[in-house]
């Protein structure tokens, strides 16, 4: 991840947090490492809200493919209070939208989708990005792990 | 799949266990919880039926502290062990970086143990892994017992590939930390050759 396109992203959750009236967007990649969030995350376990959502759309894939279906890519669900909308976008991350009555799904749903195709070019901007620097960075850019020593790693578990 | 994020300097690595029902894959888990202090650990999630049956999976995030200025953080899952529940199993597998696979040492068990075995090897492959690559570490669980095999003939009919192999007893958290330890070493070495 580039800092330019993070804060892009950044940005684009901003904007659908604050046009949906929503209280939380959160963005995470379908192994459910959280990639970015935005709005008040106080009381909210943002981990364990990743883990169950790609948890939740890779059972709904599943169930998807059983039927013949390539994907679901929206889920909703409905509670007292908040409501959670989860939908995929290009085909890799999933965002997620947390909103109470302040908002409605219909703007939920509206705004969404003005998010995704924005974050969609992101993403690909990304991909480029990614795909041209794997050639002519691939020598001069050392992972910060390639001197890992046994001693670093012994030194995580000392307590 | 290890998820870097450099902005944030924070590496993210799957973690899963493994291992035919009952083996105590969850044990092995809420061992590491109640053990780690509470800056370190996130929420032990559980997805089980009401009789405590894994239905999903576990979830426990555990932050390691820091390798070359990057904060580490493993995700432990463990996967449903029953035999039908083969269609969770295979999306617990997505993007993982290290298997741990906890066997039974009862020896009623042990069939149990080379199916669910073949099951892994099978599942992995489905994703795109090998075994034979993947970091790797084997557990031979519930040491305790009476009717357990002796380890030496587990090892001979559970031992891939040579992969470090611990002898536990999850109940008491024998060999839990040990297994954890060497399986983040296997992950974290793997790093180092990408």
């Amino acid at each position: 991840m580039y800092e330019e396109e993070y804060q892009q992203i950044k940005d684009i959750l901003h904007r659908l947090q604050v046009d949906s009236n929503s209280k939380i967007v959160f963005l995470v990649d379908k192994n459910g490492q959280q990639i970015a969030v935005e709005g008040d995350m106080r009381g909210v376990d943002a981990t364990s809200l990743a883990s169950l959502t790609a948890g939740n759309v890779a059972a709904t894939d599943g169930l998807a493919k059983l039927i013949g279906e390539k994907e679901f890519s929206i889920l909703f669900h409905e509670g007292e209070r908040d409501n959670i909308h989860i939908s995929l976008v290009a085909q890799r991350v999933i965002l997620v939208v947390i909103f109470d009555e302040k908002s409605s799904l219909g703007l939920v749903r509206l705004r969404v989708k003005k998010a995704s195709q924005e974050l969609e070019r992101t993403f690909e901007q990304l991909l480029r990005k990614a795909e041209a620097d794997r050639g002519s960075m691939a020598n001069r850019f050392d992972s910060p792990f390639a001197e890992i020593t046994d001693e670093d790693i012994d030194s995580l578990f000392s307590e | 799949m290890t998820f870097i994020n450099y902005a944030a300097r924070e590496i993210n690595c799957k973690i899963v266990y493994y291992g035919p029902g009952l083996c105590g894959k969850t044990t092995n888990l809420q061992w590491i919880y109640d053990k780690t202090n509470p800056q370190a650990k996130g929420k032990l999630i559980s997805l089980a039926t009401e009789t405590d049956r894994t239905l999903f999976f576990d979830f426990l995030p555990l932050d390691l502290g820091t390798v070359r200025g990057f904060k580490t953080r493993f995700h432990l899952y463990t996967v449903p062990g029953q035999v039908f529940y083969d269609a969770s199993r295979k999306l617990i597998l997505k993007g993982v970086d290290g298997v741990v696979f906890v066997a039974d040492s009862q020896e009623a068990r042990m069939e149990a143990n080379i199916e669910s075995l073949q099951n892994l090897e099978k599942n992995l492959r489905e994703q795109g892994y090998e075994l034979k690559t993947v970091p790797y570490v084997l557990q031979f669980n519930k040491r305790d017992l009476p009717t357990a095999l002796p380890a030496d003939q587990m090892y001979g009919q559970l031992n891939f590939k040579g992969e470090p192999t611990f002898e536990a007893v999850a109940m008491n958290g024998t060999g839990v930390f040990d297994t954890l330890k060497a399986v983040a070493k296997l992950v974290l070495t793997e790093l180092k050759k990408k």
